[in-house]
C-alpha cells in the first residue's frame, strides 16, 4: 500500500515505513538512544531526500524517546536534574546546528560533513565502548557487577569547579562538562538529525561516570527536548519536516520501543554496552565505506539552496 | 471552424462538459498564431484534463492528449508524411549539478555547474523516432527530445573567468579579406570545435539528463502518437509518481516530411490535493506552528503508545 508523502514528494510503501520505525524503536528502547542515527540513513537509503530524512528523523525520535522516557520515569531511572542541565547546553547547540546545516547544504557539502561526523563519532565511540565493555565482561566473570563505576577512581572531569550534586546518579560533579556535553549533543542533533543519544550515553557513562541504569532514562529525557527543538527549527527554517512520514515511523517506533525496553531489562549493563558498540560500529563502517568506495553515480542534482531537485 | 472541430473531438472525451469548455478556450487562443505560420494545415490539441491532482495514493498517471489536424494534404497524409510530437514539459527551475571526485581517498563534491532553467520533468510521445522526424539542427532549435533539450547554462562561478580566455574570439578587423558568407560559415562551424569548458559542461548536462531519465522524470516513447482517424490523433504520455507540482506545458509539434510546420500548446496544472495540499501549505506558510504541531503529535503518539502497551 503506497502513500504519497506531501513534503518528501514521493510515494512510498506504508508497511515498509512502519516496519522501519518498529525496528529502530526496538533498538531505541533497548539502548536508550533515540534511534536517529539509524533512521536517518535508512530513510536516505529508501530514496527520501537527505534534508527531509534528517528533519523528519528528529521528529520521529521525539515519539520513541518520550515513550521510552515515560517507562524509565515510572521505574525511577531518570535523573531529571542532570537531564535539565544537559538540556540547557543542548538548546544552544541545536540552534547552532540548524544554522550550520543550512549553510553546508547551500555549499553542497552537507552530505560529506554528515557522513564524516557519523564516521568519526560512531567509529570512535563504538570502538572505545566495545573495548571497554569486553574488558568489563572479562572482569565481571570473576566479580559479577558489570558496572563501570569503581570506588575511588576519578577522571580529570571531577576536578573542575562549579560542582553540583545529582542525587539520582549518585554524582557530585562540575556543571561545565555537563553543559558542554549538552551543547555538543544539540549541535550534532541539528546537523545530523539525531537526538544525540549515541553520544550522550557513552559520554555520561565514561566521562561523568553515571550508572548505566540511570544513563538510559536520562538520555531519553534529554533527547525529547533536543529533538523537539531541532524539529521546530528545521520546520521554521528549512521546511523539511514531513509530518505524514514522521507519523508512520512513530507508530512503528512506539510499538518497537515497548519491546525494546522490556528486552533491555533482561540484559546486563556490560552486555548492553557491547551490543550498542557493535551496532554503532556497523553503521559507522557502512557510512565510511560510502565515502571511500567509488560511487555508482558521481553526479548529483540539487536546487541552488541545496534541496534535492 | 472551432465549433466544428469541437463537435468532432467531443465524443473522444470521457466527461464532455468541462473538457469541451477547456478545449474551446484552447482553440480560441491557438488558432490565431497558427495563421501566421507556413502551410495551410491547422493543428490543435486538447487535454483530457487541465488539472492533475496528486492525492495520497498517486503512483503516476497517463495523460492522453487529443488533437486534430485539418486542411492536411490527403496524399501526404496517406503516405504518412505527417509527423506529430507531443511533449509535456514540467515547471522550469534552476538546478546545480555537482560531481564527486576522489580527494585524499574520499569522494567529495568538487566541480559544479548551475543551469538556470531546467524542466523538472519531461515526457515525450512521437509518431516515429525523432531522428526520422527532424534533423539534428531543427531538434536543437526546437529543444525537442531529451538529447536536444536546452538547459540554458549560466557561466561557471570560477574566479579567473577562464571560458573567455580559452576561446579567444577573433575580431572582424583581423580578417578583412574574408567574405561575409565565409565568416558566417566559420561562425556556424565554431561551436563544433569542442573547447575544454564546453566539454566539461557537456558532461554535467549528460549526467543531469541521465539521472532524470533513470528516475523516470524524463522519458520519451515512439509510436505513442497515433491517428485515430485521418485527421484526429491521440498521444499517450507517461507521468512518473514523483511528478513535480506546478504549471506544466503540453506542446504538440507538427512536421511535414521533415519540415516543422507549426506547434500548439496548452497548460496543465499539477497540484497536491486535499490533505496533502493542506500539509504542504501549513509547512510553507506557518513553519513554526507546523513544527510545534509535529512535536505535539510525536509526544501524543509516544504517550498513547505507552498507554496501549502498558507492560509494567
Amino acid at each position: 500500500m503506497n502513500l504519497y508523502l506531501p513534503i518528501a514528494e514521493i510515494s512510498l510503501n506504508v508497511f515498509v515505513l512502519v516496519g522501519m520505525g518498529a525496528a529502530v524503536g526496538f533498538i531505541s528502547g533497548l539502548f536508550g538512544v533515540g534511534g536517529g542515527f539509524l533512521i536517518t540513513p535508512l530513510l536516505i537509503f529508501y530514496n527520501i531526500p537527505p534534508a527531509v530524512a534528517v528533519a523528519t528523523g528528529a521528529n520521529q525520535v521525539i515519539a520513541a524517546s518520550f515513550s521510552g522516557a515515560l517507562a524509565h520515569y515510572r521505574r525511577g531511572t531518570v535523573d531529571l536534574k542532570l537531564g535539565t542541565v544537559l538540556l540547557i547546553g543542548g538548546l544552544f547547540g541545536s540552534v547552532g546546528g540548524v544554522l550550520l546545516f543550512t549553510l553546508l547544504r547551500r555549499l553542497g557539502q552537507l552530505d560529506l560533513v554528515v557522513s564524516l561526523l557519523y564516521v568519526v563519532f560512531l567509529g570512535g565511540i563504538g570502538g572505545l565502548m566495545l573495548v571497554e565493555s569486553i574488558q568489563s565482561m572479562i572482569r565481571s566473570r570473576s566479580q559479577g557487577s558489570g558496572e563501570v563505576r569503581r570506588p575511588g577512581q576519578h577522571s580529570w572531569v571531577h576536578g573542575l569547579p562549579l560542582k553540583m550534586r545529582f542525587h539520582r546518579s549518585k554524582l557530585y560533579v562540575s556543571v561545565i562538562p555537563v553543559l558542554l556535553l549538552g551543547a555538543l549533543i544539540g549541535l550534532l542533533a541539528g546537523i545530523m538529525g539525531v537526538g544525540g543519544g549515541f553520544i550522550a550515553v557513552p559520554a555520561m557513562i565514561y566521562l561523568l561516570r553515571v550508572p548505566t541504569s540511570v544513563v538510559v532514562g536520562t538520555s531519553l529525557f534529554q533527547i525529547i527536548f533536543t529533538a523537539a527543538a531541532t524539529t521546530i527549527l528545521q520546520a521554521a527554517t528549512n521546511r523539511t519536516v514531513d509530518v505524514v512520514l514522521a507519523f508512520l515511523l512513530m507508530i512503528g517506533g512506539v510499538i518497537g520501543a515497548q519491546f525494546g525496553t522490556e528486552a533491555g531489562r533482561k540484559l546486563r549493563g556490560d552486555q548492553l554496552r557491547a551490543l550498542l558498540a557493535l551496532l554503532v560500529l556497523a553503521v559507522g563502517l557502512r557510512l565510511g565505506w560510502e565515502l571511500v568506495a567509488r560511487p555508482a553515480e558521481p553526479f548529483t542534482i540539487t536546487l541552488p539552496t541545496g534541496e534535492t531537485g | 471552424m472551432s465549433r466544428r472541430l469541437l463537435q468532432r473531438l467531443g465524443p473522444l472525451f470521457a466527461r464532455p462538459p468541462w473538457a469541451a469548455r477547456g478545449l474551446a478556450a484552447c482553440l480560441a487562443v491557438f488558432s490565431l498564431p497558427a495563421a501566421a505560420q507556413d502551410g495551410n494545415e491547422s493543428f490543435e490539441i486538447g487535454l483530457s484534463t487541465d488539472t492533475i491532482s496528486i492525492t495520497s495514493d498517486f503512483t503516476g498517471a497517463r495523460l492522453v492528449v487529443f488533437g486534430a489536424l485539418d486542411n492536411a494534404d490527403a496524399k501526404l497524409l496517406r503516405q504518412q508524411r505527417y509527423d506529430i510530437v507531443v511533449v509535456l514539459i514540467g515547471p522550469r527551475r534552476p538546478v546545480v549539478v555537482r560531481e564527486k571526485e576522489r580527494t585524499f581517498g574520499l569522494w567529495i563534491n568538487r566541480g559544479s555547474e548551475t543551469f538556470d532553467s531546467v524542466p523538472a520533468s519531461y515526457a515525450l510521445a512521437a509518431t516515429r523516432p525523432l531522428a526520422d522526424i527532424a534533423r539534428k539542427e531543427l531538434r536543437s532549435r526546437l529543444s525537442l527530445g531529451i538529447n536536444d533539450l536546452q538547459l540554458q547554462s549560466s557561466p561557471p562561478p570560477g574566479p579567473a573567468g577562464q571560458p573567455a580566455i580559452d576561446q579567444p574570439s577573433k575580431p572582424a578587423q583581423d580578417q578583412p579579406n574574408i567574405s561575409l558568407a565565409e565568416r558566417r560559415a566559420q561562425a556556424a562551424a565554431e561551436p563544433k570545435v569542442a573547447s575544454p569548458v564546453a566539454a566539461r559542461v557537456d558532461g554535467y548536462v549528460e549526467a543531469l539528463k541521465r539521472i532524470r531519465e533513470e528516475k523516470g522524470l524524463y522519458n520519451q516513447t515512439v509510436g505513442t502518437v497515433q491517428f485515430v482517424s485521418p485527421t484526429l490523433f491521440r498521444a499517450d504520455l507517461h507521468l512518473p509518481a514523483d511528478l513535480p507540482t506546478g504549471t506544466h506545458i503540453t506542446r504538440a509539434y507538427l512536421f511535414r516530411g521533415g519540415v516543422f510546420i507549426r506547434e500548439s500548446s496548452e497548460p496543465l496544472y499539477v497540484r497536491k490535493s486535499g490533505f496533502e495540499n493542506f500539509i504542504d501549505d501549513m509547512a510553507t506558510r506557518y513553519g513554526i506552528l507546523y513544527g510545534i504541531s509535529a512535536v505535539l503529535l510525536a509526544i501524543f503518539t509516544g504517550w498513547f503508545g505507552r498507554l496501549i502497551f502498558k507492560r509494567d
